[in-house]
């Protein structure tokens, strides 16, 4: 944090000055003694998505164990991947807004908007398919920069803002869409574009799905705007110390409001994608998935305090949770122990994540 | 200022105005519904609301803002006794932990009417209008079994169910499938108790499409041989058939539901269901205002279904495949009696 008082910065000189005369034995001691712990440390440090990674590999492991071939086998792979398509992209939009250091609860609310005007536009209205995926794209587009607007402009709290935004656009929706459901084959008839991602290609065994595809497209032009261009720099820093940012010249309010509409628009990719999935445009679909993107992020090893955390780290996350499901599922154990290992998840992720940022 | 002034006067004015007036005119009567976003309670307004403009009743409606929001419905059953309303009509959120703000309405002399889901203690409500959910599996289960025939004996059957709360809605239309099905369901209290080697397995759907489809994938991965799948409602149905379709096996699968919801119907008349019991949530709210009125006026409540501890709203089989012994209407009929 940067504090412009000068009298902190005199003590903190003298307890370094303090500190360097101590050191000498006593760190060397603490070096010897620690140094495994010490050298984990440094290396979740510096990797912040080797935790997860690890993670899901000892599962992927044990799952092998438990459950067999049938684990593993290629279809059963490609299942998982289409599984967290959904919570996939959401994270991407989730992770943004975090790396800012702010939250969004409106994101499934996005999703879940959007699909309905893309279903309806193509449905009701009768415009072509790809003009109705366009008009749902700039609406989540508009939903991003609402959330952008009262963040930057009015300077209210991101969790506040998106609390109150996912109710409304939660409430649109169903005023919308009648809380009717658009039905597949209703869909398939007009505007097969909309199912496009739900279609599959085979690849040695593996039913891979647009959707998934779409999904790790999307990881990968993120990771390069997070970290090979000004933006991505840009919305680092700005989500570390926004004030620090500010003095170096970065127009931290611009970055925020494009941080949200990107958001918006990943939300309304989403929503493509869950419209592919479930066949059908529902308005009661990922009621949840605001909380199920947060878990991801989280447990993809993000910092929820900003400016830490890669974007492979949420994927990874969402893969987690996606093989816990799925093995557990596979292995005949009941869903609240599906659900009671989620939890355990976030709780050691977030416990890792306070260690990890110790220094 | 002055604007400000004004509103404040028109507010007033307002929250002064209405009681009296319209508990003059009209006999009050409260309907609590779950949530408002599910389809199944928005029709059970508009039947409510149908009847009560019919007879000249002033409804009040509430819901809670998701399902299992009890403190909203508590806050609303507040509400109607403050305004003197004359019964409440509630599908309980949570069916236990209601039960003492029910009495109090039930002290002030109102009339109690669960719909949809019974309270616990059922008796804890005047009178419970709602569907046989048991009878709604027994139905769709018996029409699986003439449907496979002899095949029925070496049936692969995936059931899916709601969540893992094991609500007695879930439970019925789960255990009266299997009934129906013809398999021994040991305590009819609980889910996932049989050991009958034909069921591959259970898994949960939240009621919902993306949860369907999951389910489905995981239990299909667990067995590919599945032929037969029971789902909790028609937008669980409609994700299993999305994975089901995907692994290419959409024309050996039947499929059975519950709830009768349009999008459901019209499901069953594209193959996409075989057979689906359909409730009717319209009926059960305007029995309701029905029933409150003839309790203001008359001092008689509502008598249970003979056999029943609770008002059979009726329950009615949509397939397009009847079967001997199983009476069923066909989807065009059911498109005619649909909701939501």
């Amino acid at each position: 944090m940067a504090n412009p008082a000068s009298a902190p910065k005199q003590e903190a000189a003298q307890h370094e000055l303090v500190a360097s005369s101590a050191k000498g034995d006593f760190a060397k001691f603490e070096a010897e003694k620690l140094s495994f712990m010490e050298r984990a440390h440094r290396f979740f440090h510096q990797h912040p998505t080797a935790a997860p990674a690890i993670v899901l590999l000892l599962a992927v492991a044990a799952f092998s164990f438990i459950i067999g071939d049938r684990f593993l086998h290629p279809y059963n792979m490609s299942l998982i991947l289409q599984q967290v398509t959904i919570i996939g992209i959401l994270g991407i939009a989730q992770t943004l807004i975090i790396l800012t250091a702010g939250i969004d609860l409106s994101v499934g609310a996005i999703m879940v908007l959007t699909s309905v005007i893309m279903g309806r536009m193509a449905i009701d209205i009768g415009l072509p398919p790809f003009a109705a995926l366009g008009i749902g794209l700039f609406a989540g587009a508009v939903c991003g920069y609402i959330n952008g607007l009262l963040v930057t402009f009015f300077r209210l709290p991101p969790f506040i803002v998106t609390l109150g935004t996912w109710n409304i656009f939660f409430a649109l929706n169903l005023w919308y869409s009648k809380s009717e459901t658009i039905r597949s084959q209703a869909i398939d008839n007009v505007a097969p574009l909309l199912h496009w991602t739900g279609q599959t290609i085979e690849f040695f065994g593996a039913k891979l799905s647009y959707g998934s595809l779409l999904m790790l497209a999307l990881f990968l032009l993120v990771w390069y705007a997070l970290n090979w261009t000004a933006w991505g720099r840009h919305v680092y820093a700005t989500g570390d110390d926004p004030a620090a940012a500010r003095l170096a010249g970065i127009r931290t309010d611009r970055i925020l409001m494009s941080v949200y509409v990107v958001a918006g628009i990943v939300c309304a990719i989403g929503a493509w994608a869950l419209i592919g999935r479930i066949g059908s445009v529902s308005p009661q679909a990922g009621m949840m998935a605001n909380l199920d993107s947060i878990t991801a992020v989280v447990i993809g090893g993000c910092s929820l305090f900003g400016g830490r955390g890669a974007i492979f780290g949420t994927l990874i996350g969402a893969l987690v949770v996606g093989v816990f499901r799925n093995g557990l599922a596979l292995a005949g154990v009941d869903v609240l122990w599906q659900e009671f290992t989620v939890g355990l998840l976030i709780i050691v992720a977030v416990g890792m994540d306070q260690w990890i940022r110790k220094v | 200022m002055k604007m400000k002034s004004g509103l404040l006067a028109l507010a007033m004015s307002a929250a002064i105005a209405t009681p009296f007036a319209t508990a003059a005119d009209k006999p009050v009567v409260g309907l609590i519904t779950k949530t408002n976003t599910n389809p199944f309670f928005v029709k059970m307004r508009e039947g409510a609301q149908e009847k009560a403009d019919a007879m000249g009743v002033d409804l009040r409606t509430f819901s809670g803002k998701f399902d299992g929001d009890n403190q909203s419905q508590v806050q609303a059953i507040e509400n109607l006794i403050a305004s003197g309303a004359k019964g409440i009509l509630i599908a309980p959120s949570d069916p236990v932990a209601i039960v003492p703000a029910i009495d109090r309405a039930r002290k002030e002399g109102l009339l109690v009417i669960a719909l949809d889901t019974p309270l616990s203690p059922a008796d804890a409500a005047d009178a419970t209008f709602a569907t046989d959910n048991y009878k709604a599996g027994v139905l769709i289960g018996q029409w699986a079994a003439k449907t496979l025939g002899d095949d029925a004996a070496n049936a692969k059957i995936a059931m899916l169910d709601l969540n893992s709360s094991m609500i007695t809605v879930d439970v019925a239309r789960d255990q009266g499938f299997l009934e129906g099905f013809g398999i021994d369901v040991k305590d009819p209290n609980k889910i996932g108790d049989e050991s009958d080697a034909r069921i591959v397995g259970h898994d949960v759907t939240s009621g919902a499409e993306e949860g369907g489809r999951r389910a489905m994938e995981n239990l299909l991965q667990k067995d590919p041989g599945i032929n037969v799948v029971y789902t909790i409602n028609e937008p669980a149905a409609a994700g299993a058939y999305e994975a089901i379709k995907a692994a290419g096996r959409q024309d050996d699968v039947l499929i059975v539901s519950v709830d009768g919801g349009c999008p459901g119907v019209e499901n069953v008349k594209d193959g996409v269901i075989g057979a689906t019991s359909m409730q009717f949530p319209l009926r059960m709210a305007s029995m309701g205002v029905e029933a409150v009125l003839e309790y203001a006026k008359t001092g008689t409540k509502p008598s249970a279904t003979e056999g029943l501890d609770f008002v059979n709203t009726g329950v009615e089989l949509i397939t397009d495949a009847p079967q001997d012994g199983v009476k069923s209407t066909s989807s065009k009929d059911g498109l005619g009696m649909c909701w939501g």
